[in-house]
This record gives C-alpha cells, sequence and structure tokens, in this order.
C-alpha cells in the first residue's frame, strides 16, 4: 500500500510538494518558538536581576554547542548537494554526518545541564531557570526529532531513493540550527 | 499524468477498511464520528449543569446531585469539547478531509499516511480527554480557558490530574490539526486538477485553507504557554506565579492570542459550507466571489489584532484597551460584509427550501444577531459592565452555535448523497431543523436577558446573590433549561434519519442536487481514488443559471461545447 | 521525481557552501568576543544583531531562501510579523514593573546561584 497518490505529483505552485509542506512546517514552528522566546525576552527584560542568573551558563558550551550546529548545517547542504548531484550514498554519508553533530550537541547539553544541576540550578530555581530549561528543552526535543527523521531518511537516501527527502529535512535541520542561534545570545552571552 | 483507474485492490478487512485506512473520505467519516460522539458527550454536560441552575440543589435525573466542584468540571468540559472537540473535528476535520480531494478534482490528499496519523493523535486526545472524567479528583475544573493561578495550582482547581490531562489532551489535539492542516494547505496549493485556476476553486476549500493557515499562525505561543502550564502544574515552575516573578496575564494574553483567531478558524469553513449551499438552492451564481475571498483572507490578518478584547477587565494597559476596541470594531465590517453578499446572491434567485438550505438560511440570520451582539462587547466602556456576564455567553453562543451545529447539520445534509450514496428524509430533516432551531432561541434569548440583570457567568446557584435570585430571573433560567432539553430531546429525529437513511434510504444518483463542483462529478459514493477519469476544469464552480444555455447549472469539469447540454466527463453516474 | 527538474532550474549549485560556514564561525568568533569589550550596546549589537545575520545567512543560503518563490520568504516574514504583534500587544502588561494603579512587587532573591 506505498503507492502514492497523483495528488502528490502534482506542483502547480511550482515548488515540489514535499518541499512546499515543510515550509508551512516551519511557519507553523517560527510562531512556536517566537512565542516562547518572546515570553522570555519579555521577563527578561522586566527582571533586570536575571543577568546575576544568567552568569551562571556556559558561554563556552553554548558556543561550542553553536559551532556544532552550524557544522551539521553544512553537512545537511552539502548532502543536498549530493542529493542534487544523483549521489544518494554520499548524501546518506553526510546526513550522517549531521546526525553525529545533532548527538555531539545533545552531549555537550547533558554534561553542561548535570553540571548545573549538581550546582544547585534546576529547573525551579528561579524564574530564568526555568525559561532555560524549558526553552533549550524544546530545541532539543526538535533536535531529536530530525535526528530520527534523517536517519530514516538516509537509509532510502543510500539506495539512491527518494532523494528529494533530503533537501527538505535539511530545511527542517536549519531551522533547528537558526533557532538555537537566536538561544545562544539569550542564554549566554546577554550577562 | 492524467487519470488512470485505481489499482486493483487487494480484498481489505474490516481493520484496514476502516480504522487503518489512509484514504481521505474514510478519514473524514473517522474525524466526523468521534465529532459526533464527542458532541453527545458536551451536551449531556450541558444538560446537567442547566438542569442544576434551573433547580438548584436538586438531584439531576441520570446524573444525581451536582456540587460546586462537579459544576465546574462540567462547564469546563462542555466548552472545551464543543470547541475543540466538535467544531474543529467536524468543520476543519471531516469536511476538510472529504471534500478537498474531491472538489480539487484528485485522488487523495498528497500525503496520506501522516494524514492518518493527525487522525490516530486526534483520536489519542479524545480518549486522554475522556480519561480525565475518570481520575482522582475528576476532570479539569478551571475553565477552558484555564487562567492561573486556578489552573497551575491544584490546591486550588482541586482537579490536580483533570488539570494535567486536559493541557495534554488540547495539546495533542493541536498536534493533529497542525498535521491535518498541512495536508490541507499543501494539497490545495499543489494538487488542483488542470485548469482549475486559483478563482475557480471552490469557496469552501478557501475557508478551509484560510483557517488552517490561521490555525498554524496562531497556535504556537499558545503550545508555548502550555508547555509552561504543564510545568507549573507538575514540575511547580512559576511561569504564571507573581511569588517566582511569574505573570498570570501573560497566559491570558498567550490563549487569547490564539483563542481569537481560532474562533475564525471554525468560523470560515462554516461560511464556507453555506457558501456552497446557498448558490445551488438559489440556482444563481454567487455574489462576488472574489470579494468574499479577499475579504475572508483580510479578517483572518485581522483577528490577530483583536485578541485582549477578552482581558478588557483583567487589568491590561487602558491604552492597549482602546487599540483593541478600535480593532474590535473594525473586524466586524468584514463579517457583514460576507453575510451581505450571501444574501445578495440570494436576491433573485429560484430558492428551494430543501433542509440544506433551511440550515444555511438560519445560519445567516442566527449568526447576524450573534454578531451584533458582539459589537457592545468589543467597546471596552460596555464591556466593563458585560464581561463575565451572561450577555457574552449568549453572544457566543449565537455565533458558535451556528458554526458548530448549524453549518454542520448544513453540510451533513447536503453532502450525506455523496458520503454515502443515499438520499435522508426531507421531512424528518425538516422537523429535526424547525425543533432545534426554535429551541435554541428559547434557550439564550432568556440569557441575554439575566446577563444585562448581572448574571455573572460560571456560578453554580444564584441563591447566594440576593439581587439576582428574584423570581423573574429564575423564571427565565429555567425557560432557557426547558429550551436545552427541547433541543437535546428532538436531536434524535436526526440521529434515526441519519441511520435510517444511511441503511435504507433512496439510492443517490452521482448528482442529486443538481451542483457544479467537481466532487458531484464522482459517484455517490465515490470508490477508492474518487474518479474513473481525473477531471479538467473548464470554470468557475457557481455557474448557475449560465446564459444561453438549456441546463440551470454548468458543472466545472465540462468541456466547453456549446450550445447542447452535455454528456458529462469522468465520474459515474 | 521527474517535476522537480524544472520547479528547481537555478540550482546549479555552485555555492561555496564552506566559504558561508566559514564566515558564519568567524560571527560566531566576534559574538563570543564581544562581550569581553564590556562595552553594553557592543555586546548586544555583536550578540544580537550578529545572530541576525547569521540566520539570514542560512536562511538564504542553506535552505536557499534567495532562489525559493518569493511568497515563502513571505510567508515566514509574516510570521515573524506576527511575533511582533504578539510581543507589542502583551509587553505594556508582562514587561513593565508598573503602570497607572498596580505595581510588580516581587523581589528577586538576594543570594546568586544555589538553591532556592
Amino acid at each position: 500500500m506505498t503507492s502514492r497518490p497523483i495528488a502528490t505529483t502534482r506542483s502547480v505552485m511550482d515548488v515540489p510538494t514535499g518541499r512546499l509542506a515543510m515550509w508551512w512546517v516551519l511557519a507553523s514552528e517560527t510562531v512556536l518558538f517566537g512565542g516562547l522566546l518572546g515570553s522570555y525576552v519579555m521577563m527578561r527584560l522586566r527582571h533586570g536581576a536575571w543577568a546575576d542568573q544568567a552568569a551562571n551558563t556556559n558561554t563556552w558550551a553554548g558556543a561550542f554547542n553553536t559551532l556544532v550546529l552550524l557544522t551539521s548545517s553544512l553537512s545537511a547542504v552539502l548532502a543536498h548537494q549530493a542529493a542534487e548531484r544523483a549521489d544518494g550514498p554520499k548524501a546518506a554519508r553526510l546526513l550522517r554526518y549531521t546526525i553525529l553533530g545533532g548527538g555531539v550537541f545533545l552531549t555537550v547539553k547533558a554534561f553542561e545541564w548535570t553540571h548545573e544541576i549538581e550546582e544547585g540550578f534546576t529547573i525551579t530555581s528561579g524564574l530564568f531557570w526555568s525559561f532555560y530549561y524549558t526553552a533549550a528543552g524544546l530545541h532539543a526535543a526538535h533536535v531529536v526529532a530530525g535526528m530520527v527523521i534523517m536517519f530514516i531518511v538516509s537509509l532510502t537516501a543510500a539506495r539512491n531513493e527518494e532523494l528529494h527527502r533530503v533537501e527538505n529535512v535539511g530545511i527542517y535541520w536549519h531551522f533547528v540550527d537558526v533557532v538555537w542561534i537566536f538561544l545562544f545570545p539569550l542564554l549566554y552571552i546577554a550577562k | 499524468m492524467s487519470g488512470h483507474a485505481p489499482p486493483a485492490h487487494h480484498a481489505s478487512g474490516f481493520v484496514k477498511t476502516y480504522l487503518w485506512s489512509t484514504d481521505h473520505k474514510v478519514i473524514a467519516m473517522q474525524y466526523l464520528f468521534t465529532g459526533m460522539l464527542m458532541a453527545l458527550i458536551g451536551g449531556f454536560a450541558v444538560y446537567v449543569f442547566r438542569m442544576q441552575l434551573a433547580f438548584p440543589g436538586q438531584s439531576v435525573p441520570l446524573f444525581g446531585r451536582v456540587s460546586a466542584g462537579q459544576y465546574n468540571s462540567l462547564v469546563t468540559m462542555h466548552g472545551t469539547i464543543m470547541i475543540f472537540w466538535v467544531a474543529m473535528p467536524v468543520l476543519l476535520a471531516a469536511f476538510g478531509n472529504f471534500l478537498i480531494p474531491l472538489m480539487l478534482g484528485c485522488d487523495d490528499m498528497v500525503f496520506p499516511k501522516v494524514n492518518r496519523l493527525s487522525y490516530q493523535i486526534f483520536l489519542l486526545s479524545a480518549v486522554v480527554l475522556v480519561a480525565s472524567f475518570f481520575v482522582p479528583g475528576g476532570a479539569f475544573g478551571g475553565a477552558w480557558t484555564a487562567y492561573p493561578p486556578l489552573s497551575a495550582n491544584a490546591a486550588y482547581n482541586l482537579t490536580r490530574y483533570g488539570a494535567t490531562l486536559w493541557v495534554v489532551a488540547v495539546a495533542l489535539e493541536f498536534a493533529a490539526f497542525l498535521l491535518g492542516g498541512i495536508n490541507f494547505v499543501t494539497t490545495a496549493m499543489n494538487s488542483r486538477a488542470p485548469g482549475m485556476r486559483m478563482f475557480d476553486v471552490p469557496i469552501v476549500v478557501w475557508m478551509i485553507v484560510i483557517a488552517s493557515i490561521l490555525f498554524m499562525a496562531s497556535v504556537g505561543p499558545l503550545i508555548a504557554g502550555a508547555v509552561m502550564l504543564v510545568f507549573d502544574q507538575v514540575f511547580g515552575t512559576g511561569f504564571y506565579d507573581p511569588a517566582t516573578g511569574g505573570d498570570p496575564i501573560l497566559w491570558q494574553h498567550l490563549f487569547w492570542f490564539f483563542g481569537h483567531p481560532e474562533v475564525y478558524v471554525v468560523l470560515l469553513p462554516a461560511m464556507g459550507v453555506v457558501a456552497e449551499v446557498i448558490p445551488v438552492f438559489s440556482r444563481k451564481k454567487l455574489f462576488g466571489y472574489r470579494t468574499i475571498v479577499y475579504t475572508a483572507v483580510a479578517t483572518g490578518v485581522i483577528s490577530f489584532f483583536v485578541w485582549a478584547h477578552h482581558q478588557f477587565v483583567a487589568g491590561i494597559d487602558p491604552r492597549m484597551a482602546s487599540l483593541f476596541t478600535i480593532t474590535t470594531l473594525i473586524i466586524s465590517v468584514p463579517i457583514a460584509e460576507m453575510i451581505f453578499v450571501y444574501i445578495a446572491t440570494l436576491y433573485g434567485g429560484s430558492i428551494t427550501l430543501a433542509t440544506p438550505m433551511l440550515w444555511a438560511l438560519s445560519f445567516v440570520a442566527e449568526f447576524l444577531l450573534g454578531g451584533v451582539t458582539g459589537i457592545f462587547l468589543g467597546a471596552a466602556g460596555a464591556d466593563i459592565y458585560l464581561h463575565d456576564t451572561y450577555f457574552v455567553l449568549a453572544h457566543f453562543h449565537y455565533t458558535f452555535f451556528p458554526i458548530a451545529i448549524i453549518g454542520a447539520f448544513a453540510g451533513i445534509t447536503f453532502w450525506f448523497p455523496k458520503m454515502f450514496g443515499r438520499m435522508m428524509d426531507e421531512r424528518l430533516g425538516k422537523i429535526h431543523f424547525w425543533g432545534t432551531i426554535v429551541a435554541f432561541n428559547v434557550i439564550f434569548i432568556p440569557l441575554f436577558i439575566t446577563g444585562v440583570a448581572g448574571d455573572h457567568r460560571r456560578i453554580f446557584d444564584y441563591s447566594g446573590f440576593p439581587d439576582l435570585a428574584t423570581p423573574g430571573l429564575q423564571h427565565l433560567r429555567t425557560t432557557a433549561t426547558l429550551g436545552l432539553v427541547s433541543l437535546l430531546a428532538v436531536q434524535p429525529v436526526f440521529f434515526f434519519n441519519f441511520v435510517r437513511s444511511l441503511v435504507r434510504g433512496p439510492i443517490a444518483s452521482a448528482n442529486p442536487w443538481r451542483a457544479n463542483t467537481l466532487e458531484w462529478s464522482a459517484s455517490s459514493p465515490p470508490p477508492h481514488g474518487n474518479f474513473a477519469e481525473l477531471p479538467e476544469v473548464y470554470r468557475g464552480p457557481y455557474e448557475y443559471s449560465p446564459e444561453d444555455r438549456e441546463e440551470d447549472f454548468w458543472p466545472q469539469h465540462v468541456p466547453d461545447v456549446s450550445p447542447a447540454p452535455v454528456a458529462s466527463v469522468g465520474g459515474g453516474r | 521525481m521527474a517535476q522537480r527538474a524544472h520547479a528547481d532550474a537555478p540550482h546549479h549549485d555552485e555555492t561555496n557552501y564552506v566559504a558561508i560556514w566559514g564566515v558564519l564561525c568567524a560571527l560566531l568568533g566576534l559574538s563570543v568576543l564581544g562581550p569581553m569589550v564590556g562595552v553594553r550596546l557592543l555586546t548586544l549589537i555583536t550578540a544580537f544583531g550578529i545572530a541576525i545575520v547569521k540566520a539570514y545567512m542560512v536562511c538564504s543560503y542553506f535552505m536557499h531562501l534567495r532562489i525559493e518563490k518569493k511568497w515563502v520568504a513571505y510567508v515566514l516574514g509574516f510570521m515573524l510579523a506576527l511575533m511582533l504583534v504578539f510581543f507589542g500587544g502583551v509587553a505594556p502588561d508582562v514587561l513593565e514593573h508598573d503602570g497607572l494603579r498596580w505595581q510588580k512587587t516581587y523581589v528577586e532573591p538576594a543570594t546568586v546561584g544555589g538553591e532556592r
């Protein structure tokens, strides 16, 4: 029962259906993170004293993670380039590097959070920390989801099938990267 | 890549055909029946609490004595269920799923498996919500708007587990509709039949697509807010707690930033259904197609600028209150204009008062009353008095009831032949219609009056309010309750009609209403794959009583061979 | 998939993605160094201004928004504009310390870090 409907093959807007759908996914994710981060910014601007709490985040871990995500975005777009050139196995390999990048990101996060919790900064330590864990946690959940989907896509891509999915999952991953690009200064730099 | 015969399918079992299918028509039915089932629960809830209001302290038949806490749970669940588990699945998901591929001339949605997943998540959300009735403490009792600290603090709402299950159920429902919405929008944008330009798309499809986009654009902040609320409930964070530096008003804003566009998310599909029915039963072209589309888009955009009219007395900045008053009054204009356009369509038409048309006309009349009463509420000054009274409640029932109930019945009675291949009984339809409409007005007109007299919302027993515990007002409350009981008593007529027609109704032809849109060119019901040959489109959807033609309709898929009436292309007849 | 050929015509991919990545890393470095100068305004510019630039570059080059149909960018821009509307409508209540007849009396705990 994996026959694709004819509907899926039509392209009246001149944008392939999968990519069109991914743009709409991004649109709804934009307002999700926008609402959360907007709320955080409002609260942060009101509570000037949060700078004291924010001083305890690990800027180097945050910066390293930013580097990791930027690099994984690079491998994701190179995977797309390979898919465009019909080189499925190469695209799959680059997707796996991207997944690895996600894994490194999460590992650093795990160490970071463990350290912070040991220091006594838990999600209930104060409203700054509540936002910190919630925002970064929601982002991390999206990282995990992206890794899972990318893994599934890499399996078919390795067989040179459904190569258009490489671009679409890449767009999602770049969005996850963009969210972190804003989370980093919000949580780590603004002190 | 024009149509081909649907692939020969191996014989499927019951589960595969009805429970695990990816066919959009089956998924539509799943949403429709789930929504109708949830309506029974929501309807039972309102029966119980209105009986309590009419006969305070007395045991309610089929329920027993209503305690104050149970009253809170009942009103909360009624509101929550009717909006999220009845209006949205029936109007948006069921009609959207059924109609969009058919009206666009496709064989299915673009992502059938994601479509199936969206229903499954929706079903899970319904199960979670119903489960909340059975946990210790019972269902959430903090109102469907769930304002903290009441909703965040179990010591206040007394429904610790119900409160968290409520948030989880709502979040799952949001996820289901986000997935479904992406399917709708992508299909409508990319999969139209050859020849179908943007302004050849039927209005109901436009409306469902715009509604889906509105939903996608507005629900994000509330999902963020819901995560924060759940963390407040479960982990004891203080996002909404002033004692930790949080702000309860933040929740209100997050909620209503979504909550206001949400009413248009349900209104637009209902208006779309009415836009389909009126031309068919007046045999007249829809007046101002493009106006309707542009107005719907404009309404959607403006709907993002009005939300704090729900918070006029919450302590928001008065300057913002002035601003939101202006925007709220502005938004009444495009909606009123759409209603006028529908009336203009009727003018000079050859009107048949079949059951679907009766529902469509009553939508126009009743929604007009609802809209007009909203103007009083949109003015911040008047709202200081009227907020949280039954005037508000009567206003939004005069809008929501046409949307969720009248619009649904209009659509169901109109598309029943296409969905099930049989005709519904007209006489039973008319009895059900009149019984429902008269009863509906008997419920809510008294509530306008009690509201202006000062009846607060969400009060379990007015005997504690000397100014309100008067015989005159109690008489009105009882009248409203009797109206409700009559309303509920007449609904079995519909269910009887529905089931009997399903089983024994006269067989329906492909196009019993002699309509133009593409779904009527498929057989009744359409097979898997919808069309024997995928149609091509040659004109807009509302060419009724065209000049120089014998027939008073001109289906979209019929090629342009003048002057003789036509042998139709495609679809079983 | 056959329909991709015409939908993606300008996609002869000669963009040097590694160069873009290099610029992004340099910008990241600047945003980390910014606070070390100690000037608050400079920190804000390097932190958030650079974030905007980085996001723009990722969207344009990695997501290929610069060669995508224009209306896609408009839809995403509309979503961002909505977030500004949200911020504008909520900030007078949530961001402010006090108003006409109210004030927020919450006092931050004096201690920095540790258990609350």
